[in-house]
């Protein structure tokens, strides 16, 4: 006799193989645990729906942690409470795919609380199912935001207290209060009615993001007998009785009929624009440099420290680019020591033939020092026939080690006589590298243009950089 | 919901419990309208006390399929709907 048969969906695996060499044909779930009745729920409506093959399931971190044993779909198994943030790449990449967040109480509305906000707002037009069992099942039935007031669980084995831990936290209200979801609705598994409204929500879930519709988001209550320590016919009994009240099931949103199906342009950008839109469309070929240069280029160690506001950290910066654009490897890192609290800035630029490993200049062969603590900081830190550039506008003391060479130059007041304090630190580059002849001092003039967001004051700049060069020709020829 | 047609040596419609499936939870049992489904004093494979169908009173309904959480536990055969 022909028959039609209702079994197990085809986006189940056949046999569950990643589960382990025994019992391949049943989950890994506790006897009345809900995630099964969903995965069901879930795998039927992605092969209705015919779009299995271009399905991926996030699984999170928490009994479901393992989902990705039993959908035959893409899956992906994410960090705790970060499912919406790999879901927003997977969509995002593959934009033709169905991405499936599915998440406990947990990882959604604790550790992950900021990602499915942050999602939601976004609108990705993803499929979120929240399975809200108002505790944590996979660790021992620990106490979740969800827990309700009074529920005993083993961090609150007296109950939760309102004063201690304050109210349980309802998801879907919050989420849809945002302005992008399309959909949030609650559901629960507790009878054939709740099991069916469940399959509705879960279907039109999946179907506005078929229809490019936009986020939606269905919360589930889900028994755990486990956790609970009840019986699963009693904990179906328990959601009714206990959690249904706090969490109405219903609609909270709706308005996918409203929306416009909506897609992310696509587009791959050349290399022009993105020079275009960085502001160095004037950038022209890589520069030749010999090899020689390169070759017998000393390593450049540098710490360049003063005030904020000294321009010490674009110092750096300009440095930097500066030795790129000859085709040296460079670093440049700020780095926020606990002398940050007095106003005080500094950064590590190193400048080297050969790859860098580390960008820190723990001891620097190079230190420019812009103000008095700078110096009182870092001068015993400097390598053995390093250089100390001093800025003798505001420093004044003279370097107490006498096996380094120092340059004193009083860079504030030069720069001041341009009319731009700022500028001190273009008049030390100028004169580093008029003093050291490592790079000839007029590449800073193609770096400088560029690198100045005020564009008004590049030739101020400019000329800092030639009164730098022409105090150490004065001063320090050699 | 996902029809297949099968060839079966049954009295339609009917129910099937995959004995070594069962978890024992006893959901299929709880929701079923015409109380058609029971527990065995036997132990499965798992070692649970597995539920199975009397033999009489199932609509095909399909309403223990949905509320047992066991991927393949659940088999239900209906009769196939005459199309007009």
């Amino acid at each position: 006799m022909k028959a039609a048969v209702l079994e197990k969906p085809k986006a189940f695996y056949d046999k569950f193989e990643r589960k382990g060499k025994t019992q391949q044909e049943t989950t890994h779930y506790c006897p009345g645990c809900g995630h099964g009745n969903l995965h069901k729920i879930i795998t039927e409506a992605l092969s209705e729906f015919g779009v299995d093959d271009r399905s991926i399931i996030v699984s999170p971190v928490g009994c479901s942690v393992f989902a990705y044993y039993y959908f035959d779909t893409g899956n992906i198994q994410a960090a705790h409470g970060r499912a919406p943030a790999v879901a927003t790449g997977l969509k995002r990449s593959n934009p033709e795919s169905i991405v499936i967040s599915y998440q406990g109480d947990g990882d959604l509305a604790a550790i992950g609380g900021d990602e499915i906000l942050q999602a939601a707002n976004r609108g990705e037009n993803m499929t979120v199912i929240f399975v809200n069992n108002a505790i944590y099942g996979m660790t021992g039935g620990q106490m979740a935001p969800t827990t309700l007031v009074g529920q005993k669980t083993t961090t609150s084995p007296y109950g939760r207290k309102i004063e201690n831990e304050g109210y349980p936290i309802r998801m879907s209200e919050i989420i849809a209060t945002l302005e992008a979801p399309v959909y949030v609705e609650r559901t629960a598994l507790v009878d054939f009615k709740t099991i069916n409204h469940t399959k509705r929500a879960i279907r039109k879930a999946i179907k506005n993001q078929i229809d490019k519709k936009g986020f939606s988001f269905v919360e589930v209550l889900a028994p755990c007998p486990t956790g609970w320590k009840i019986t699963p016919v009693d904990s179906q009994k328990w959601i009714q009785q206990h959690m249904m009240p706090y969490f109405p099931v219903q609609a909270f949103k709706d308005v996918s009929d409203q929306r416009e199906s909506m897609e992310i342009e696509q587009r791959d950008y050349s290399d022009q624009e993105v020079l275009d839109v960085l502001g160095l469309s004037q950038l022209g070929e890589k520069k030749q440099v010999p090899a020689s240069f390169i070759e017998n280029f000393p390593t450049q160690f540098m710490k360049i420290a003063g005030f904020g506001g000294q321009g010490v950290l674009s110092a750096g910066v300009v440095m930097a680019a500066c030795a790129m654009n000859e085709n040296l490897e460079v670093t440049w890192i700020p780095s926020y020591g606990p002398e940050m609290r007095g106003g005080t800035a500094n950064c590590s630029v190193i400048l080297s033939n050969s790859r860098i490993g580390s960008p820190l200049t723990t001891n620097p062969n190079v230190l420019i020092v812009m103000n008095g603590p700078s110096l009182d900081a870092f001068e015993d830190d400097v390598q053995p026939n390093g250089l100390i550039i001093v800025n003798t506008s505001i420093v004044d003391r003279r370097v107490k080690r006498d096996d380094v060479d120092v340059l004193y130059i009083p860079l504030t007041e030069i720069a001041s006589g341009l009319g731009l304090t700022a500028a001190a630190n273009m008049v030390c580059l100028g004169a580093y590298l008029e003093y050291t002849k490592l790079i000839d001092y007029k590449s800073l003039f193609e770096i400088v243009p560029l690198a100045i967001k005020k564009k008004h004051l590049v030739d101020t700049n400019l000329k800092a950089i030639k009164e730098g060069v022409k105090y150490i020709r004065e001063n320090y020829s050699r | 919901m996902t029809e297949e047609y099968v060839e079966i040596d049954l009295s339609l419609p009917s129910m099937k419990v995959v004995s070594n499936l069962c978890k024992g939870c006893g959901l299929c049992i709880e929701h079923c309208p015409k109380d058609c489904i029971e527990f065995t004093d036997k132990f499965n494979e798992l070692g649970y006390k597995y539920a199975k169908y009397s033999g009489e009173g199932c609509t095909g309904c399909g309403i223990c399929f949905y509320a047992c959480p066991e991927p393949g536990a659940i088999i239900v055969y209906k009769k196939v709907r005459e199309k007009k």
